[in-house]
């Protein structure tokens, strides 16, 4: 073969270029974002904190001993920052879940649904590199999730409950500052610990052309895990379990933060990510595309 | 890195390609496609007959259970990342997102293409709209497109770039019969410029009239296939009429040729023509004093080779 040329018999060059990685992340990420559907879930999601912080205005906090209602739900009478941190509690175990689920049961099986994946091949798209961007884009709208919660959390926090030095759950006082630092890395932290959910997202959705099953399979996995968690008798796998380590990032509330227990949390969320992605991949890389 | 393209004189090249599904029902039986380059060539056969699961197998998007397929000399799927830029495609009908419009469409598979220069994006969607008849429909959403509309972005899409070879798969569904003849001038044009074009369709009519190659396919095999001319001559020997109103004279001519003459009309005897020369033929009728009111070759019908190979129930009126 002559290594003279790119150029085909007709004329015109064939060849990679600088920055196609980002415009294909870009062609997904505007796909996910102006589709009507998951930017009226992503407001719902901004919407939670907002009706949390006036039902709490309008009712009060619980009195008692801090078991009853979901984590944090006492603290935000004295710190409006604190709406933010049970407002994830709150959505943790299933809102955020559904919403993810439909977002990531939807990357592949959407494309297929609508006959759209057959040409991206055909463009050609790689399919480790199709893989790759879908994932990238998921991983952009659920840090899109975890951050409209906090900001929303924060600005209705703010408004509607004193804001100023934060007593901490260990019961130190620390500076707002501090205080917003520790919700940065609340959120770094949560946004991780679904990394897990998204990738096994990622593989049932390529299991098949039917997005809904693949959304409900991924929803499902995220509360069967919660139930399996809540039995004793199964004490032995809790520590596995994709969802046990969700609400361990109260600990980022505390002067000594337990890090062993906040890196238990994230190696489990990277055992799923390895998991959910290669079966993905296998799965994606070998598979018929009849649809 | 710069691959380098081995001009081949064959566009498309498949050797015993098979798919069986994993039901068990074959898709695809040992199939040996030659689709040479600068030809347009029609893919026949009845819905079905696994058209378009060859079509997936050249483009790599289904694995062949046996045999081997290439793209411009490169095999497939092995070489789909070097070859498919150089090929446009049309498979199953056109496939886009209901909600986006057709010029935002096509931004995205650009987007998605590698080896798109997006400078020249915004010009490159507006040539190949233009060329399909679709401007001014460009900024409507997809989903209130009709479905002769929905065709026409399909072969957009594929027209984005310039391309060595179109893979249209039954690219005039849906299109009425003022459409169907801008695709049919659209291929011509596009072949004028050199392009490879293989064109599947279960309509003969449809390729007969754009077509320099067919093949035809029955139940997952090639019952026939090579150059129109050809594949005309397969359909059965050429046929000579000759009207006069000396029968027995003429009769008698045709015979001493070697030919088995039948008395077709009063007036008129026909036989299979064989390896006779029609214009010695003539001669030889009014050298023998044969008063020759009309002399006729009759060529065969592709239409009555298509129904009788690909059987029943193929739609040749349409």
């Amino acid at each position: 073969m002559s290594p003279v040329d790119s150029v085909s018999p007709v004329g015109f060059t064939v060849h990679r270029r600088a920055g196609a990685a980002w415009r294909a992340f870009t062609a997904e990420t505007r796909l996910v974002f102006t589709r009507r559907r998951n930017a009226v879930l992503l407001a719902g999601l901004g919407l939670v904190p907002i009706l949390v912080g006036i039902a709490i205005k309008v009712n009060g906090a619980p009195s008692g001993d801090g078991q009853s209602g979901p984590k944090f739900l006492q603290q935000v009478t004295g710190n409006g920052l604190f709406l933010i941190f049970t407002s994830l509690a709150l959505m943790l175990p299933l809102l955020i879940p559904l919403v993810l689920g439909i977002l990531t049961g939807d990357t592949v099986a959407g494309e297929a649904n609508t006959g759209t994946l057959r040409y991206l091949l055909l463009v050609p798209v790689s399919r480790t590199r199709l893989l790759a961007v879908k994932a990238a884009g998921a991983l952009t709208y659920a840090a899109a999730g975890v951050l409209t919660i906090g900001v929303t959390g924060l600005a209705t926090g703010a408004l509607l409950f004193p804001v100023g030095e934060v007593t901490l759950l260990s019961g130190d006082q620390v500076s707002f500052a501090n205080g917003l630092l520790r919700a940065l890395l609340i959120g770094g932290y949560v946004l991780l610990s679904l990394t897990g959910l998204l990738a096994a997202g990622l593989f049932f959705s390529t299991l098949t052309e039917v997005p809904v099953a693949a959304m409900a399979a991924t929803i499902v996995f995220a509360v069967v895990s919660q139930v399996l968690d809540s039995l004793p008798q199964l004490h032995v796998v809790h520590p596995y379990l994709l969802t046990h380590h969700w609400l361990d990032f109260g600990e980022l509330l505390r002067i000594a933060p337990r890090s062993s227990l906040l890196l238990q949390g994230l190696a489990v969320q990277l055992g799923y990510v390895a998991v959910g992605v290669s079966l993905a991949w296998s799965r994606f890389t070998s598979a018929d595309v009849t649809a | 890195m710069t691959p380098t393209v081995t001009p081949t004189a064959e566009a498309v090249r498949t050797c015993s390609l098979t798919k069986r599904w994993p039901s068990g029902q074959m898709a695809v039986d040992g199939l040996d496609l030659v689709v040479p380059s600068g030809s347009v060539y029609g893919f026949l056969g009845p819905n079905g007959s696994g058209k378009t699961t060859t079509i997936r197998m050249l483009l790599g998007l289904i694995n062949p259970t046996a045999g081997t397929a290439s793209l411009l000399g490169q095999p497939m799927p092995a070489g789909g990342r070097r070859v498919l830029p150089r090929v446009g495609a049309l498979v199953e009908g056109p496939a886009f997102h209901p909600y986006l419009s057709g010029t935002a469409n096509l931004r995205r598979l650009d987007r998605w293409d590698a080896t798109a220069d997006p400078a020249t994006c915004t010009s490159r969607i507006g040539v190949a709209l233009e060329r399909v008849g679709l401007s001014a429909a460009a900024g409507k959403r997809y989903r209130s497109y009709s479905l002769g509309m929905k065709q026409r972005l399909g072969i957009a899409a594929s027209l984005l770039q310039p391309r060595e070879l179109l893979i249209l798969d039954e690219p005039t569904n849906g299109l009425d019969p003022q459409g169907t003849r801008e695709v049919r001038a659209l291929i011509r044009d596009l072949a004028g410029d050199g392009i490879t074009v293989l064109l599947s369709s279960h309509l003969l009519s449809e390729v007969e009239q754009v077509c320099t190659h067919v093949g035809m396919m029955r139940a997952g095999r090639l019952v026939a296939q090579g150059g129109l001319e050809q594949v005309r001559r397969q359909a059965g020997t050429l046929r000579v009429r000759v009207e006069t109103a000396d029968v027995a004279a003429a009769a008698k001519v045709l015979q001493d040729w070697g030919l088995e003459p039948q008395t077709v009309a009063a007036q008129a005897i026909s036989a299979t023509l064989d390896d006779a020369d029609p214009a010695g033929l003539v001669a030889a009728l009014v050298h023998a004093g044969v008063a020759v009111h009309g002399f006729q070759v009759q060529r065969p019908e592709l239409e009555e080779l298509f129904v009788a190979l690909t059987g029943e129930g193929f739609d040749v009126a349409g």
